[in-house]
């Protein structure tokens, strides 16, 4: 069972290629994830702040 | 119908039921699109494990070049309508597509290594998908590089659509020139040459990156929108009774809405 996970793990010779390429694309397209969440967040909560200080006359 | 969706009040009602809807998909998309690419698809008979590179270099490189054509089409649609949606969409698209790109140049890379036998070549695809990552970054900072938004925005538009001019050349840069990068093998005419036991996943991996690319898109527009109405209020706003004493005024500037 363990044998057959580092086998798989291994890529057969290729885990030095594979593992990095699913690595790089988890950690920039997470990274922008978590920094778009957060822009999105912080603007929502700014722009209610605004809203309440300054109510709009709509 | 387009002016119909394009409000941005209506645009932010219908964000705001679409967009986890969206998170959630991708999520489900992109996790089983791992599973197939990982786990149940059979090494290639000639690259070997290294094959499992190609469900994520492939579809990036495909979402790369869209998003490209996306903000081509939302900065046309920006100059020529004038219309602050389509503006704020390809300025929301640009760190998407330069990311995409980036894990398009990185992964393959890291796939020309073992299979090429060098990291980087400058032939005519990888340098062409090259110019397109810094197309991305040229737009992003020339966007960002004026303190009005609205000019910045018309500049890029601009930029955006004098670098479609790449597109075409990357997309034949592997029939027009002698490359070491393979031809198309699954947008050729005649059909997919590929086994459907890869395409699968490939295109469920496709897929997923399509609705991050979605979702992404939908979040950096609220935000952007949250914050020109967070300065529109600023600069225009009557302080509320009691509000105004503590708080002082900005400067009123040029505003930046037309």
């Amino acid at each position: 069972m363990i044998g057959d996970l580092g086998r798989y793990l291994a890529m057969d010779g290729y885990a030095a290629f594979v593992w990095p390429a699913y690595g790089v694309a988890l950690a920039v397209l997470g990274a922008l994830a978590w920094h778009s969440w957060r822009r999105y967040r912080a603007s929502t909560e700014a722009l209610e702040k605004l809203q309440h200080e300054f109510p709009t006359r709509r | 119908m387009i002016s119909r969706f394009a409000n941005p009040a209506r645009f932010m009602r219908i964000s705001t039921t679409a967009l986890p809807w969206c998170g959630w998909l991708t999520l489900a998309v992109v996790g089983l699109g791992l599973f197939l690419a990982l786990v149940t698809t059979p090494p290639d008979y000639q690259q070997g494990e290294s094959v499992r590179i190609m469900y994520i270099h492939v579809p990036a490189a495909w979402m790369a070049l869209s998003v490209y054509l996306f903000i081509a089409v939302a900065s046309g649609v920006a100059l020529v309508w004038r219309h602050p949606l389509a503006e704020i969409a390809a300025g929301a698209a640009a760190p998407i597509g330069a990311a995409f790109t980036f894990v398009c140049l990185a992964t393959g890379s890291l796939w020309g290594r073992p299979m090429w036998g060098t990291w980087w070549v400058w032939d005519a695809r990888l340098t062409s998908v090259l110019v397109l990552f810094f197309l991305y970054l040229g737009y992003i900072a020339l966007v960002n590089a004026f303190d009005e938004p609205g000019r910045g925005a018309k500049a890029g538009s601009v930029l955006a659509l004098v670098g479609v001019v790449n597109l075409p050349i990357i997309k034949f840069s592997v029939d027009w020139w002698n490359t070491l990068h393979q031809p198309a093998s699954v947008m050729r005419l005649g059909g997919p040459r590929i086994d459907p036991s890869m395409l699968t996943p490939l295109l469920v991996m496709a897929a997923g990156f399509l609705l991050l690319f979605l979702t992404l898109l939908l979040l950096g527009m609220r935000a952007a929108l949250n914050e020109r109405k967070a300065l529109a209020l600023r600069l225009n706003s009557v302080p509320a009774p009691g509000a105004a004493a503590r708080r002082e005024r900005p400067v009123p500037a040029q505003s930046s809405l037309r």
